[in-house]
């Protein structure tokens, strides 16, 4: 033939070819494959929430009849702002809709990303290392809330929590579901993106899931108190759980992000006065009250408890 | 591929799948590949998973890159060599997504990172750009073998000695450590599971490859 292989003229139109061909024909195989894989990714989410609930009927629930199923067990979706209060609430008779383009017109708590909420939580959280009034004011603007499922079954209630974070190399998240109470954990499901194979990435294991059952996430008075996970063969309390060993820094990105969640959850949990919140709101009081004049005598101080 | 001169299974051509395997292995005697060796040998069905991807990988750009071998632009090969490897990634990488879910999340980088593996750009390099096609798919499932095999082995010794059992796909974990020796004090070792083990057991399986073929040691060294 008589093109000059060495030339740069062919050297350019090989390479232009060779670049329109691949494009296109990548382009052509996402496009095709999106909506499988969409569905993959939305049937996962429902099989999670299913599977966090923590009853026998769905805990083995696979990831094709999720999506048949999700609507008679999940029975609202609702979408908490900072402060805990409801920004929306669908019941199940409401079709899961295609998420809105604007984070702060989104009305179907499905459809909340928290993993990608969490990317721009970083932002603010760097930028207002004390919190405080400016970054809640952040979060508002950046329409950061907080995704809430209410599974009804056999008249039993149960919340189901979804919250995501940083473990040691990639995003974690995870799925908790409190009994009616609004205080403890029933069942959980975790999962992560990139943690180490067979370290970090045992948090989706039965064992350390296992452990979170039954623990409380507010005291006796109704004061919020974090779960933590802690480093394996120390002895625990009721609110410790049994960490992995190799994975400490999975583990706390799972105490970070239970921490930031929980405090948001549970404003809306004491609102809904579920069993005794109503009279353990006034023992919240006394509790913080006693404790900054511990200095006072004994008499001011009950007083004070009484008022 | 008939009218040639010499059978599909000739023994040139057995060679081409046989020598990889043992004295011409990738990762344990042309030493391509570790990285993956090191990072994905964790768990057993990790590391049979990747050995499939990468062996289809390596086979169809072996395959494309040697049915190209004169059109291909010297000035340009490495990254013409490149966009293959990487489209062919990403292909292989959206297909386990939307009918292999599961297999692709535990999986997850490690699809993406077969773009950085040395034996694929290794082989594409030095066998399919200058061989003919059927030769260089041989090549690519030899390779891909002798890759696998070495991740399996490598796999099997970590996972047994650091978690204690063996993951199948298909059929989940088995534990092969019994009840007993946990009882009388034995513990899983949990470095095990960290890359430096893998390059201990690599070098092990060198040591015995080599004490076993004494053809591979290298008469120069000192």
């Amino acid at each position: 033939m008589s093109i000059n292989k060495e030339g740069n003229s062919y050297t350019m139109i090989f390479a232009i070819i060779m670049v329109v061909i691949v494009g296109g024909l990548l382009a052509f195989i996402s496009s095709t494959l999106k909506p499988i894989q969409m569905e993959n990714v939305k049937n996962e989410k429902m099989q999670n929430i299913l599977q966090a609930i923590g009853i026998e009927e769905t805990a083995n629930v696979t990831r094709d009849e999720a999506g048949a199923i999700f609507n008679d067990y999940i029975t609202e979706r609702i979408i908490l702002d900072f402060d805990g209060n409801v920004k929306s609430n669908l019941s199940n008779e409401v079709a899961i809709k295609p998420a809105s383009r604007k984070r702060t017109d989104e009305t179907d708590a499905f459809n909340v990303d928290v993993r990608k909420y969490y990317n721009d939580l970083t932002g603010l959280m760097k930028k207002y290392p004390e919190r405080g009034a400016e970054y809640e004011a952040g979060l508002k603007e950046e329409g950061i809330t907080y995704p809430l499922f209410v599974c009804e079954n056999e008249g039993k209630k149960f919340y189901i929590t979804y919250f995501s974070g940083k473990g040691l190399w990639d995003d974690i998240w995870g799925y908790i579901s409190l009994k009616e109470d609004g205080r403890t954990i029933v069942g959980s499901v975790f999962d992560h993106k990139g943690e180490t194979p067979g370290l970090g990435s045992k948090i989706t294991e039965v064992p350390f899931n296992e452990d979170f059952l039954g623990k409380v996430i507010t005291t006796e008075e109704g004061v919020y108190r974090p779960i933590k996970v802690i480093k394996p063969g120390k002895e625990r309390k009721e609110y410790e759980v049994q960490g992995l060993s190799g994975a400490t820094f999975t583990a706390v990105g799972v105490d970070e992000m239970m921490e930031r969640s929980f405090s948001v959850y549970n404003k809306y949990f004491k609102s809904l006065a579920l069993n005794n919140f109503s009279t353990s709101d006034q023992q919240v009081e006394t509790v913080v009250i006693s404790d900054s004049f511990s200095q006072m005598t004994p008499d001011t101080n009950q007083v004070l408890a009484n008022k | 591929m008939s009218e040639k001169k010499e059978p599909i299974f000739s023994k040139k051509n057995k060679k081409l799948i046989s020598d990889p395997l043992n004295l011409n292995n990738p990762v344990t005697i042309q030493v391509l590949g570790i990285c993956s060796a090191l990072a994905v040998t964790v768990q057993m069905d990790n590391a049979i998973v990747m050995s499939v991807a990468v062996l289809f990988v390596l086979v169809m750009g072996n395959l494309i890159v040697s049915l190209m071998r004169n059109l291909i632009p010297t000035k340009i090969k490495i990254i013409v060599q490149l966009v293959i490897v990487a489209a062919l990634v990403i292909i292989v990488d959206q297909v386990l997504k939307a009918y292999v879910y599961d297999v692709s999340k535990s999986l997850s980088v490690f699809v993406g990172l077969i773009i950085t593996n040395c034996i694929i750009m290794g082989r594409l390099e030095a066998f399919a750009l200058g061989n003919k096609p059927w030769a260089s798919i041989l090549d690519g499932v030899g390779n891909g073998l002798g890759y696998g095999m070495i991740l399996v082995i490598v796999a099997f010794f970590k996972e047994l000695f650091g978690s204690g059992g063996i993951t199948i796909p298909g059929l989940g974990k088995l534990d092969l450590i019994p009840e007993f020796m946990y009882n009388i004090g034995y513990e899983d070792n949990g470095l095990m599971l960290l890359p430096p083990s893998s390059l201990i057991l690599v070098a092990i399986y060198i040591w015995v490859q080599k004490s076993r073929t004494p053809s591979l040691i290298d008469e120069n060294a000192n």
